[in-house]
């Protein structure tokens, strides 16, 4: 049997320090009538099969186009060290560090990405992570819920619809009021995304102090790499500020995993969800680090915790840790000025002949209208080994999204004709204007 | 251990008369359990509170625990030094640990909680 | 070891092409006031640093771990090649929500489609969703399923989840986060769940019941077809916990046992690597009651062998943004298709060979909570070293002064200085032995040297730590301005 090493002998030698005849005894308890008579699984395959068989599933999927695809998930370039350290079987098969002396490693680096999170967003206090941006977002409404007391909680259009659907379905059986708006009265929270979803880059400054006039909390989801060059969830005055973290060396791979950023105030920090990694000293007062503030957490307080979270996603947090060493302070303003500028110039060339319906300045995302069905356009571009974008219309459907959706401003997207287009610092001139070509070429 | 001049509930608080207010603390059996004390949530002055409602809430590294009313009554003072040195309520549960005074409470239900001897016969019996 | 911020020496690791496009300028009133202080190092520091700090770790490639109620079995290195396949890795999610790309996931629908399938025969469930993100999700997801199933049938009283008290404590927070109150139903004198106390609170009002099987005491519930036919009688749902999937695995079924949902961890009874905690996956099982309110879409196939979507008719909506944690559902997948019939079969009874060798070896120091066999894990106890002064966190210290990883000390709740130890099936005899022989070993010292016992550790990067100063200062993020020049 693969990967179990246990000989007859052994067995034999076993079953006698047990004392008794047969492996069998081990599940009496189980009633005989329930015992599994037979299942259709089939045999094993060797490992030379399996890797066979998966390889010749993963290239029944396509990665070869030239990806202008985002919607909250970037194709950016992931330096090779993130690999290459992250797959340490130190790190990826250890677990919780819950004796903190035999996992210095994994505490260090979550005190380390607890700091590069704050300092990326101006924020007081981060958590350890959460699985993703959805449940990030949920997370912190509920954290606005525990410190307000009130149910109601306002929305301003444009956030991620996959995101918003997630939130309704994680608070379907709580009496909450989600509603759209930004007005802060009587509200837990105020929810704002920049960019939003459709790549608009909003400051909401003015949000925030109504917000904190109203003892209402401010809410902000951003792009981590955003953040290279754009005001801060910290400067706008946000409560709590959460992302995904996928752009921070992460594959896409095809939803999963992710890495759910959140980061608050630091009087917050008692409700918050998730672990958290404190700095403090050993015995003989050497710097160690363990995880702190545990009895808000399921294992100690149960049905009282703030939350049913257990594990984190520790391997991606370290991967993102990574990633923002390797960039570094420079780096990371680089590659937002790339993205920006490269968005600039894919903007002005398209709208030379379609329109660009962002009223805002946008990040590295926007939305141009196409004057036939944008899947039809995708179909055929899509041949050329490029692929151009998202057609909203589809992607809000699946979202059980009003169509038109709005952004805050009124806009108006989810006609047929619309397409969200993404790029990052890996596409080039060349790709860029070639994706121009080609869109030109198959809308007439 | 166990001061003869406060009563007792069943959740480990102690409360007792002072200049004609009520002192309310947890015992020297809580603190013991809840070991090393670093965080005390106080709770509002003014606030109306009734017996057995929770109203603070202590923090060690292994375990939280509510303080609950032990009577009803109303909050009228709390003891700010435990935001800085949570740590009183190890050293001395019964004097600079006190957690929040009351006032207006329910005398008849102060006088059915436990006394020492009550006390520690339930302590026995845990 | 120094922090990676106390390096930072003005050096720059990365950067990016040159002279592409010309330079366009953020708007300034949009721009952030200072850059992010993130550390400016070279690329070699970097690699120094982490692997520094991975050598401070004990993972599984590196030391036994037993670590009760966690399954830390070896993870097959084939599990991660084959995810890092680029037509894996670089697939793009929002393909899924625009069927004009739908040719080009058909490979990893086709994976969804046969993981969930697998997962449904291996537990007898009607179907699977991959979608939750690790265990505790699952089980937010399955309570949040009862509830609509609830709210669709209009038992609109129903609003109490009973657990066990020996439960793991995502359990009650999972049912209350979803809005439901929580009742505790306690063990009896065997470790198993309290017939007489569950009899006494099912009424109308329970919407569910979550159980673990083998519970976290490591014994199998024998009253199993009461409680569901008891559970059933007043239309609440039985959820199973699959934290402990891997003692039955191939010997009975979830959904034979009469649970109607429940949550699988494959990074536990399918071995993907736990990652210092997390990314797990806790795809979500149910039966005929809860097929149509899964989260959605879900993958389906028509006669010409092509992956569609589709969405359950009162599905709950979304747990994940996409399907899943499908890097993690690649590695569980070559895992079950390698492991095979007869593998999944041997795991759980080695793992439940393994789990009563250790009881028997070392029960005579560290006796039983429970005087019977055990399944996959056996719950032991420190008490006999109580006069000692010597508790179970001293020995789970001393272990990893052994090269030991420490079992789970203080759980369950219910059993006093427990220790919780599960070896799983991927250990050879050898190396059981010698953690026996450890074991024994710690139980003498504890009565001839204790002192020495709560020194431990002191071979360690650290020795122990102090707790209540993190938890007072709160020192949780690096300030600025001590970084080093």
């Amino acid at each position: 049997m693969v990967w179990i090493p246990v000989t007859n002998t052994d067995e034999q030698e076993m079953l006698k320090v047990i004392g008794v005849s047969s492996i069998d005894s081990f599940f009496e308890d189980i009633p005989p009538s329930l015992r599994l008579k037979s299942w259709n699984i089939p045999e094993g395959l060797s490992e030379i099969e399996a890797y066979q068989r998966l390889d010749s599933l993963s290239k029944k999927n396509r990665v070869d186009g030239i990806s202008f695809v985002g919607g909250g998930f970037y194709d950016h370039y992931i330096p090779a060290v993130v690999d290459y350290l992250s797959q340490r079987g130190e790190f990826s098969t250890a677990y919780t560090p819950y004796q903190p002396e035999s996992a210095q490693g994994t505490l260090q680096a979550i005190y380390e990405y607890q700091t590069a999170l704050c300092r990326l967003t101006d924020m007081e206090v981060a958590n350890a992570s959460l699985y993703d941006g959805g449940t990030a977002l949920f997370e912190a409404v509920m954290l606005a819920v525990r410190v307000t007391g009130r149910r109601k909680v306002r929305i301003i259009p444009g956030i991620n619809p996959i995101y918003e659907q997630m939130l309704y379905t994680h608070t379907a059986n709580l009496d909450l009021e989600l509603e759209y708006g930004k007005n802060p009265e009587d509200c837990a929270c105020v929810i704002g995304a920049t960019p939003d979803f459709f790549g608009n880059i909003h400051d909401f400054t003015d949000i925030a102090r109504n917000c904190h006039e109203a003892k209402a909390l401010m809410i902000i989801h951003f792009y981590p790499i955003a953040l290279g060059l754009m005001k801060t969830p910290g400067e706008m005055g946000a409560d709590i500020a959460v992302g995904e973290g996928q752009c921070l060396g992460l594959p896409l791979g095809f939803g999963g995993p992710y890495l759910g950023l959140f980061t608050t105030r630091k009087e917050y920090i008692r409700k918050m969800p998730g672990r958290i990694c404190a700095m403090t000293v050993d015995k003989q007062g050497k710097r160690g680090f363990v995880l702190t503030l545990q009895a808000r957490e399921q294992h100690i307080r149960r049905e009282k915790a703030m939350s049913n979270v257990c594990s984190n996603q520790a391997l991606c947090a370290l991967r993102a840790l990574i990633y923002l060493c390797e960039v570094g302070k420079k780096g990371l303003i680089e590659i937002a000025q790339d993205c920006y500028s490269k968005t600039e110039y894919l903007k002005k060339k398209l709208t030379e002949f379609v329109s660009v319906i962002n009223s805002k300045p946008t990040f590295n995302e926007f939305v141009v209208r196409l004057p036939i069905p944008a899947e039809q356009v995708v179909q055929k571009i899509k041949q050329s080994g490029v692929f151009p974008g998202i057609p909203l219309k589809s992607l809000l459907e699946h979202c059980k999204q009003q169509i038109p959706s709005k952004d805050m401003d009124g806009n108006r997207y989810g006609d047929i004709g619309d397409l969200l287009i993404a790029v990052t610092e890996k596409r080039t001139q060349k790709e860029l204007d070639l994706l121009v070509e080609l869109i030109r070429a198959n809308i007439s | 251990m166990y001061p003869e001049d406060v009563r007792y509930t069943e959740n480990h608080e102690w409360i007792g008369e002072e200049d004609g207010l009520y002192v309310v603390g947890i015992s020297e059996y809580a603190q013991e359990q809840l070991g090393d004390v670093t965080y005390v949530e106080l709770p509002e002055i003014g606030r109306h509170v009734r017996q057995k409602e929770p109203v603070a809430q202590v923090e060690s590294v292994k375990a939280a625990e509510d303080i609950y009313a032990p009577v009803t009554g109303v909050i009228v003072e709390v003891n700010e030094a435990l935001e800085g040195e949570p740590e009183l309520i190890n050293l001395d549960p019964y004097g600079r640990g006190w957690c929040f005074k009351m006032d207006d409470i329910d005398t008849a239900q102060y006088r059915r909680l436990m006394n020492r001897e009550a006390y520690e016969k339930y302590l026995k019996s845990l | 070891m120094d922090l990676i911020y106390e390096k930072c020496n003005h050096r720059q690791a990365f950067s990016i092409p040159k002279g592409q496009i010309p330079e366009v300028s953020f708007p300034q009133e949009l721009k952030r006031q200072h850059p992010a202080e993130l550390p400016e190092v070279s690329e070699l520091d970097v690699v120094r640093h982490f692997t520094h700090l991975s050598q401070r770790n004990m993972g599984i490639d590196t030391n036994f771990y037993p670590l009760g109620s966690c399954t830390m079995k070896y993870n097959p290195k084939i599990a991660d090649v084959v995810s890092s396949f680029a037509g894996f890795t670089q697939l793009h999610p929002q393909f899924l929500y625009s069927e004009v790309y739908h040719d080009c996931i058909q490979g990893a629908l086709e994976l969804v489609y046969h993981l969930e399938q697998l997962l449904s025969e291996i537990s007898g469930m009607r179907a699977v969703s991959l979608q939750p993100m690790a265990g505790a999700h699952g089980e937010l997801t399955g309570v949040l399923m009862i509830s609509a199933y609830h709210k669709h049938h209009n038992n609109t009283h129903k609003k109490t989840i009973l657990i066990p008290d020996s439960a793991h404590g995502t359990n009650p927070a999972s049912a209350a986060i979803a809005g439901f109150q929580v009742q505790e139903v306690p063990s009896n004198s065997q470790g198993t769940l309290d017939l007489d106390c569950f009899r006494k609170s099912m009424n109308d009002e329970v919407a569910g019941i979550m159980l673990t099987c083998p519970n976290t005491h490591g014994l199998f519930e024998k009253d199993i077809q009461e409680i569901a036919e008891l559970a059933h009688k007043y239309d609440a749902l039985l959820y199973y916990d699959g934290a402990n999937l891997n003692a039955i695995i191939g010997q009975c079924r979830p959904g034979d046992l009469g649970f109607d949902v429940m949550h699988f961890n494959l990074h536990k009874t399918f071995a993907t690597p736990h990652g210092m905690g997390g990314p797990g996956s806790g795809p979500v099982g149910v039966n005929e009651r809860l097929l149509d309110f899964l989260p959605g879409p879900r993958v389906t196939k028509n006669d010409d062998h092509i992956f569609n979507l589709e969405y359950p008719k009162n599905t709950i909506g979304k747990s994940a943004p996409f399907l899943g944690h499908f890097l993690v559902a690649v590695r569980a997948y070559v895992y079950i298709l390698m492991q095979g019939s007869e593998g999944l079969k041997e795991v759980s009874r080695k793992a439940v060979l393994n789990a009563n060798y250790v009881l028997a070896k070392i029960r005579s120091a560290f006796p039983p909570a429970y005087d019977r066999l055990c399944m996959h894990e056996c719950v032991l106890t420190a008490m006999p070293y109580h006069d000692f002064d010597v508790r179970a966190l001293d020995f789970a210290k001393a272990l990893l002064d052994r090269g030991f990883h420490a079992p789970t000390v203080y759980f369950p709740l219910t059993v006093k200085e427990a220790l919780m130890i599960e070896p799983t099936e991927t250990e050879t005899k050898e190396t059981l032995d010698q953690f026996c022989n450890t074991m024994m070993e710690l139980a003498e010292q504890a009565k001839q040297n204790p002192d020495e016992l709560r020194k431990a550790p002191i071979t360690t990067p650290v020795q122990r730590l102090d707790e209540v100063k993190a938890a007072k200062e709160l020192n949780v993020v690096h300030p600025v301005n001590t970084s080093k020049p």
